[in-house]
């Protein structure tokens, strides 16, 4: 899979880092998210599948 | 259950349907929406919206490919006038009736109005076509009041002052945001809004508005006349229930659920219009902000396909003010005490901590999201051991 992040729609509400803590992490000063890991092994895919779902900003795409 | 009727076509209603087809379902999905816009976001009416940053073309929860890929049947700008639970049956204002076998309520708030006519220059923000209205407004750079010192006004007054405009802001209450998080931090939004310009005026009820066909200003006590072209009304909302009147559901307090956000045998509801009893908490919550909307509307779509799982979320909210980024998970409730922690590494960085009789409630983040986050695992083993 290929995950991708807006980083100027992010509002820094941390939840992808709650669901896929390998995948997103949040920048310390303002939390916009960084991405740890572009191309995740398949058994992340639940994860981040629950981080697109939670994140309130819209902020993060899968291919798959 | 073949037929699931979704009322309420926003994030809590987009979020049911799009878990009722992750979780297998292959019946007929119905989705209701007053407004005339496909699902889009709200939070951003206030900031990125008003400020002119985004388009409205932006806030479109979903593209159009992710919307046809959910096989569901839209019925936007029209409006369900009521609910007959014993035929299952809803009915739109056009007279059509929905039957359902499964039905998901979630048709949100509207804006508390100030009694009376109100003449032109005096709005309420809840919607796409409110906002697009207050921004060509405010493009004049009128002088702006705004009635109501809670997440909202304040939020506004922030933007509008981003803007140049001088702005104003009337509140009952003696600080900003204090109903949602007490004094202290109220006292540190309200600093830091005089300090970007904001007028405040704490704990003033505002006797009328003045002006015939546009308004020209705020009567307030002794006399006074507060003068304004734009005035945005946010004193609190209401949950949209008036056409479930006479459904038989208790409506106390917007829709009342149980734990599973469940109101009557196959009927739920979710989203800011939804009560329900909270386990982890102990007491039934209903809250008005976005990320329960899309928690709540999987919940309540999983349990309406039988999962049985009570709902039990860390509430978070969030809010963009200057340059203040405010967030907070769980609750703070009135005599909560609040202990603060600074970031010893970041001045002005810190951590607000809320507890009842000694017990994590509550944290809240000022420019502080990874210390929140920290926080938020101390909160949520504090809350419920399984979260």
């Amino acid at each position: 899979m290929r995950v991708t992040i807006e980083e100027d729609k992010c509002c820094g509400a941390g939840q992808c880092v709650l669901a896929a803590p390998t995948v997103f992490d949040q920048r310390e000063e303002d939390g916009i998210v960084i991405l740890l890991d572009e191309t995740p092994p398949d058994d992340k895919l639940a994860e981040v599948r629950q981080a697109i779902r939670l994140c309130p900003a819209l902020a993060i795409k899968v291919e798959v | 259950m073949r037929r699931v009727v979704i009322v309420g076509a926003s994030a809590a209603g987009l979020a049911a349907a799009e878990t009722l087809r992750a979780e297998g379902f292959g019946g007929t999905i119905t989705l209701v929406g007053e407004e005339r816009h496909a699902p889009y976001d709200r939070p951003p009416l206030s900031k990125q919206l008003m400020s002119g940053a985004w388009e409205a073309g932006r806030l479109a929860l979903r593209d159009q490919a992710a919307l046809d890929a959910l096989g569901a049947e839209w019925r936007l700008g029209v409006r369900a006038v009521s609910l007959d639970v014993a035929a299952r049956r809803v009915t739109l204002e056009n007279n059509d009736g929905l039957d359902f076998d499964g039905l998901i309520l979630a048709t949100g708030v509207r804006p508390r109005r100030l009694p009376g006519r109100m003449p032109a220059g005096v709005h309420v923000l809840r919607g796409l076509d409110d906002a697009l209205a207050i921004r060509d407004a405010l493009a004049a750079k009128p002088r702006v009041a705004v009635i109501g010192s809670g997440v909202l006004g304040t939020e506004f007054a922030a933007t509008a002052r981003g803007l140049g405009c001088e702005v104003t802001l009337v509140g009952q209450a003696a600080l900003p945001m204090a109903r949602q998080f007490g004094a202290r931090i109220g006292e540190m939004i309200a600093q830091r809004h005089r300090e970007a310009g904001v007028a405040l005026l704490p704990s003033t009820q505002v006797l009328r508005i003045e002006g015939a066909d546009h308004v020209t200003g705020l009567r307030l006590p002794g006399g006074r006349i507060l003068p304004a072209e734009l005035v945005l009304v946010a004193i609190g909302s209401v949950p949209t229930t008036g056409w479930l009147a006479g459904s038989g559901l208790d409506l106390a307090d917007g829709v009342v659920c149980d734990a599973f956000c469940q109101a009557a045998p196959g009927i739920y509801a979710a989203g800011d219009l939804a009560s329900w009893w909270h386990e982890g908490y102990g007491r039934r919550l209903r809250i008005e902000h976005r990320m329960n909307a899309s928690e709540q509307g999987a919940a309540a779509a999983r349990n309406l396909l039988g999962a049985r799982e009570a709902f039990r979320p860390i509430p978070f909210l969030w809010s963009d003010q200057f340059d203040v980024k405010l967030q907070s998970y769980g609750l703070f409730p009135p005599g909560g005490e609040i202990e603060i922690e600074p970031d010893a590494a970041a001045p002005g960085r810190f951590v607000a901590l809320c507890r009842v009789e000694g017990r994590l409630v509550g944290a809240l983040g000022w420019n502080a999201v990874r210390a929140l986050r920290q926080a938020r695992q101390r909160l949520a083993g504090a809350l419920m051991a399984d979260a």
